[in-house]
């Protein structure tokens, strides 16, 4: 296996041996960008001269012994984080990237500020490669949204990558970034992920810092890592987790040392398999894989319970209310006239409907419709402070099974990856992509999904989902399935092109 | 099926400027996306409470010590019409309105 498709863990002690460079690495990915990245549109923005500086001085660091985990990891950002591109003067930034959220109303946005992950990520020692594609203010299932046009899946390129944090999956799956971050509001995580062939996971609500997120669901929206293995993930999450005062919906609860959680055993766990996740138009291959999945835990010495979660079926309505009637109010602060793209009317009015008019997607425009519609008078009770109520039966659903049992497995998406363009005139078809994802969001629970083997050649993802704050169980099945199960090396067609 | 008027009443309330055709197609999607949506009135939640959020946090409280804000250039470097140290808005109000 070529070094740019290899686990932080393997490079990660390449790296402390001496064996190989941070400069190496960086060079590795570079060169897989170089080669792939145009033709699959995973990055939207990148600085290969940054990226080779910061790798310089991390082998000086690693040089004098620094042992930070993530010291001289390239890694890729979805382009919804804001990375800082202008000094106090408002002057550009050498190396700073600009941030566009996949929209055309915030092309050319420079960034004052960095994101609490930028942060993180670089006190970890991690070097910035780039800042991924995805769907317009994360709202897709297969980042054909962005206005900078669709990302192509490793795997099979006239098919998606799954959305809305598609450049990322795609950039992981493709060896063009050791691990990448994402956001997470319905499954823009987990099913990428899954879609991808790699590992992706969405913290519990307020673990990580939204602080510098493109707000899109306040309430659902979660930052999360996508790796190569579960270890990986581990070790990302770590770095990402912890308070963060600056969001107010962080919370303070100690971060436990993730790592150690991979005991890789499962041996007296009791795992519940949801009956209602296993949707009818499901895909017989997505199916056989998940259901060949559980056998293999099952095997491995966990318990095995069917469960039942009634209300998930109301869980797309629920979204599809909550979701769009937050991105509303969250996007109107997209007005032509602090910052991103203005019409320039000389009529106040005018410039607004014309800005937001020119500025937004299809999609961006159709949330904000449904929000307004939800919102509006005559319509907030029957639609959103009902959708509110659900959400506490379908909250309550998980908290009560949880009590029982360890995790939950099912599958992450209904479907393999589709071809480019197979659902873009049907809204409500590719909102069902979400259909076993979003009921999590809904929750704020922790999930992952996991590579569980081929159908037709394409990814399929196991879903692991946890109690809340308790992310070390969910790595931990997740690690002891990947342990057992040997899809651990299952890399796209492009890692020996 | 939602109305014609009521696709441009609520693209009126989010300040959303659509095009005749933009209008056409909200109209058949929105009322196709309610239609399912609408499936939650069936739901019995007369004794359900609500859910803002699912973490049990209220009135998060820090101490009030001034820092350093963004600078004022910074701030401006990304408005589409600036006029000195401001940024520049179409008129609001105009005498004898």
């Amino acid at each position: 296996m070529e070094l740019a498709d290899r686990t932080i863990s393997e490079v990660g002690s390449l790296l402390r041996s001496r064996t190989v460079t941070s400069r190496e690495l960086t060079e590795a990915c570079l060169a897989r960008i170089e080669r792939d990245g145009t033709r699959l549109n995973t990055f939207l923005a990148s600085d290969a001269a940054a990226a080779l500086a910061a790798a310089e001085a991390a082998d000086a660091a690693l040089a004098d012994g620094d042992e930070r985990p993530l010291l001289g990891i390239p890694y890729a950002l979805k382009d919804i984080f804001v990375t800082r591109a202008l000094d106090d003067a408002g002057d550009d930034l050498p190396g700073g990237l600009p941030t566009t959220a996949g929209s055309r109303i915030l092309a050319g946005y420079r960034s004052p500020y960095a994101s609490d992950a930028q942060e993180r990520l670089d006190a970890a020692g991690g070097i910035l490669l780039g800042k991924t594609n995805c769907d317009e203010f994360a709202m897709g299932s297969s980042n054909e949204n962005s206005a900078y046009g669709a990302v192509r899946n490793p795997w099979d390129e006239a098919t998606v990558p799954g959305g809305s944090s598609g450049g990322s999956s795609a950039a992981v799956a493709a060896g063009q970034a050791f691990f990448a971050t994402g956001t997470d509001t319905g499954g823009s995580i987990r099913q990428p992920a899954s879609l991808s062939g790699v590992v992706g996971m969405k913290p519990t609500y307020g673990r990580v810092s939204r602080y510098g997120m493109v707000a899109f669901a306040s309430s659902l929206d979660q930052c999360g890592p996508f790796t190569r293995s579960v270890r990986d993930c581990a070790l990302v999450l770590g770095a990402l987790a912890g308070h963060d005062p600056r969001d107010a919906t962080s919370v303070d609860v100690p971060v436990p040392d993730y790592a150690a959680a991979l005991t890789g055993s499962v041996r007296g766990l009791r795992l519940g398999v949801p009956r209602e996740y296993f949707v009818a138009g499901m895909e017989p291959g997505v199916e056989a894989a998940v259901r060949t999945a559980i056998d293999v835990l099952r095997d491995a010495g966990a318990e095995i319970v069917d469960v039942s979660l009634p209300s998930t079926d109301h869980g797309l309505a629920t979204y599809y209310i909550i979701a769009p009637a937050e991105a509303s109010a969250n996007l109107a602060r997209f007005d032509g006239v602090r910052y991103g793209y203005s019409a320039g009317d000389d009529d106040l009015l005018t410039n607004y409907l014309r800005s937001r008019g020119d500025g937004f997607g299809a999609e961006v425009k159709r949330r904000i419709m449904l929000g307004t519609y939800a919102l509006s008078a005559g319509y907030y009770d029957a639609y959103y402070v009902k959708a509110q109520q659900v959400r506490t039966l379908i909250k309550d659903e998980f908290d009560r099974v949880l009590k029982d049992v360890d995790a939950l497995l099912a599958p992450t998406s209904p479907s393999v990856a589709f071809p480019i363009g197979a659902k873009t005139d049907d809204p409500l078809l590719m909102y069902l992509n979400d259909a076993c994802t979003l009921p999590v969001n809904i929750a704020g629970l922790p999930g992952i999904s996991v590579p569980c083997g081929l159908s037709h050649g394409k990814p399929v993802g196991l879903q692991v989902i946890g109690r809340a704050f308790d992310e070390s169980m969910v790595l931990r099945v997740a690690d002891a399935y990947e342990r057992a199960a040997g899809f651990a090396d299952l890399r796209s067609p492009l890692s020996h092109a | 099926m939602i109305s014609r008027e009521t696709v441009e009443h609520v693209a009126a309330l989010a300040r959303l400027g659509l095009t005749e055709a933009e209008i056409d197609l909200m109209q058949t999607q929105l009322s196709h996306i309610l239609e399912t949506i609408e499936r939650l009135r069936d739901v019995d939640t007369s004794s359900v409470d609500p859910t803002a959020s699912v973490i049990a946090l209220e009135n998060v409280l820090r101490d009030d010590v001034p820092r350093a804000p963004i600078s004022r250039r910074a701030a401006l470097a990304n408005a589409p019409l600036r006029e000195g140290d401001h940024l520049r808005v179409p008129t609001i109000l105009e005498e004898g309105r």
